[in-house]
């Protein structure tokens, strides 16, 4: 099928915009073929996942486009990268791995984009507004955008999401358009206590067994709390966008696109209606855990997607009781904290920055455990609060993980093996 | 040894073939699949620990990670990456990754959509053979 091309798009194809525009329309138009679009459109922002991983093929790719005289045309967002750019070292990361890490973010901050480094965006720089057309990587803050702001994107991988930024164009199809976003299956929260509803744990629990249940499908979410918080949400995403390819979901009440059953779904009727209850709820917690109450703890990792202030000053709480208490952080067991500048800004400005270092916490900026060799090969059993970590960890760390809340991850922490609440809760 | 011939559509058009690596359930290459040594690392997925590398991976459809197009890419590099994919369903990221080499290296990994019946009709270590049109060929032993 023949992609219908404007003037322009014709002339970045044939290189009148310089090489590396041509080479990014040459991909998009692939893709725009490959998803059956008709022609293609502009969006107004892009979020860049491509920086985040380290590999030969990526640093080559971002160095060619940079070489070739890329620059973005719209205004676009970094994806956390491989690297604490500022303390690398005290991490461990070896020089060569830096090296090139600093190669592949200079390469893309020198195509002009915004160096925030984070995998949560929308709690940074630039949010998106409801109904803009953008071209977003990094699977977690695709849902967050499509879901909780009501902007439009598609799933864009590694790579496209560069090429859009340079255009400013990308294939008219998916989710950018409204038809495509009507809700398809119909999840019930059956006799969900209101306090575990209101718990941190349960989103991250309700989107590992949504992104399974739904696949690639458009769930609409009935039952949730109308206050349901921001970093909720986010741990909902990151959980639904891993298990499953989950890019927008619509909870009633509370996204901008489903103030009513009828809007959620365009009037149409759900393929598929499924409860959820309690017991789902238990074993999808279950399932997000391989490591086994009471199995000797080395690593504590919180901040998947990165720590917004509140979560720091959630954890910076929790800490100042276990001190109060005399409790301190177990000797063989580290706390690791992921977040961005931009949190970590508001952190220096607090008052519980000192907490959490008295403590021993680590904190670590602009990058992520998975694409930063920061966990050491002994590390043998992590546990997280995230369920996209929990998801990933087993395969690309190579480590058993356990699942809790960040109180039990606190309190893990302290007594140096997972211990947990036999509840949800 | 019977041949059937299945007809799909080329989503990233190209030659190949090896023997079937089956699954049922859908894969995110980046936190799924090594791009150094082509295991299948998801430790919940019912194929952890086979390797894809020169097998035809026919499995339904990808999820997850936006950065699985990189984990192609570089599985394609390395030398490691599945001969052929067989999916039921377009997934613009796996086909990206695909792409994205096929422009930077000149290199690619075919992938064909089936239909439902054609998809399911595949059983492992099938020698199928992939071409450019969508055509899958499949042979069977015994």
């Amino acid at each position: 099928m023949l992609v219908k091309l404007s003037t322009r798009d014709e002339q970045l194809l044939d290189g009148q915009h310089g090489e590396a525009a041509r080479m990014a329309m040459r991909i998009l138009v692939r893709m725009a073929e490959v998803q059956d679009a008709d022609e293609m459109m502009d969006v107004s922002q892009a979020h860049i996942d491509g920086c985040g991983l380290l590999s030969e093929t990526g640093l080559e790719f971002a160095e060619t486009l940079a070489a070739k005289g890329g620059k973005v045309s719209i205004p676009t967002t970094l994806n956390m990268g491989p690297l604490d750019l500022q303390n690398w070292r005290k991490f461990g990361v070896n020089e060569d791995f830096a090296a090139k890490a600093i190669r592949q973010a200079k390469a893309y901050t020198d195509m002009g984009c915004i160096p925030t480094w984070t995998c949560a965006p929308y709690q940074s720089y630039l949010t998106p507004r409801f109904g803009q057309q953008i071209a977003w990587g990094e699977s977690n803050a695709i849902c967050y955008a499509n879901s909780v702001l009501g902007a439009r994107t598609n799933r864009y991988g590694d790579f496209i999401d560069i090429c859009a930024a340079i255009t400013g164009r990308v294939p008219k199809c998916g989710l950018h358009l409204k038809q495509n976003r009507k809700g398809q299956i119909l999840l019930r929260l059956v006799d969900i206590d209101s306090a575990i509803m209101h718990s941190n744990a349960f989103y991250a629990v309700l989107g590992h067994l949504i992104g399974s249940l739904a696949e690639d499908q458009i769930p609409v979410i009935e039952g949730l709390p109308v206050d349901v918080s921001g970093d909720q949400l986010k741990a909902l995403c990151a959980a639904a966008a891993s298990s499953g390819s989950v890019a927008l979901f619509h909870a009633i009440g509370v996204t901008p696109e489903a103030n009513t059953l009828e809007e959620a779904f365009q009037d149409k009727k759900p393929e598929r209606i499924i409860d959820i209850n309690l017991s789902d709820l238990q074993k999808s917690r279950a399932d997000l855990s391989t490591a086994r109450e009471g199995d000797k703890l080395d690593l504590v990792v919180l901040g998947c997607p990165h720590f917004s202030f509140d979560e720091f000053r959630e954890l910076a709480w929790l800490l100042r009781a276990k001190t109060e208490n005399g409790k301190t952080l177990h000797p063989d067991v580290q706390l690791v904290v992921i977040s961005s500048q931009t949190s970590y800004a508001l952190l220096q400005r607090s008052d519980f920055l000192d907490v959490l270092t008295d403590f021993g916490v680590k904190i670590t900026l602009d990058t992520c455990i998975f694409h930063t060799p920061m966990v050491s090969p002994e590390t043998k059993v992590i546990m997280t609060n995230s369920g996209k970590c929990a998801y990933y960890a087993p395969g690309q760390l190579a480590v058993q993980v356990a699942f809790g809340s960040m109180a039990e991850c606190v309190d893990s922490a302290v007594k140096g093996c997972v211990c947990r609440e036999e509840a949800l809760g | 040894m019977t041949e059937r011939i299945l007809v799909g559509r080329p989503v990233v058009a190209g030659s190949a073939e090896g023997t079937a690596l089956v699954s049922k359930e859908p894969l995110s290459f980046w936190g799924g699949c090594c791009p150094r040594t082509g295991e299948i690392i998801d430790r919940r997925h019912e194929r952890s620990g086979a390797n894809v590398t020169g097998r035809v991976f026919v499995f339904p459809q990808g999820k997850g990670s936006s950065t699985s197009s990189a984990t192609l890419m570089e599985s394609i590099k390395t030398g490691v990456a599945p001969a052929a994919i067989i999916n039921l369903k377009v997934d613009p990221i796996l086909a990206l990754g695909s792409i994205v080499s096929d422009e930077l290296y000149h290199k690619a990994v075919p992938i064909v959509i089936l239909a439902e019946k054609d998809f399911y009709s595949i059983k492992e270590d099938d020698h199928l053979t992939v071409e450019p049109d969508g055509t899958v060929k499949v042979n069977t032993k015994s």
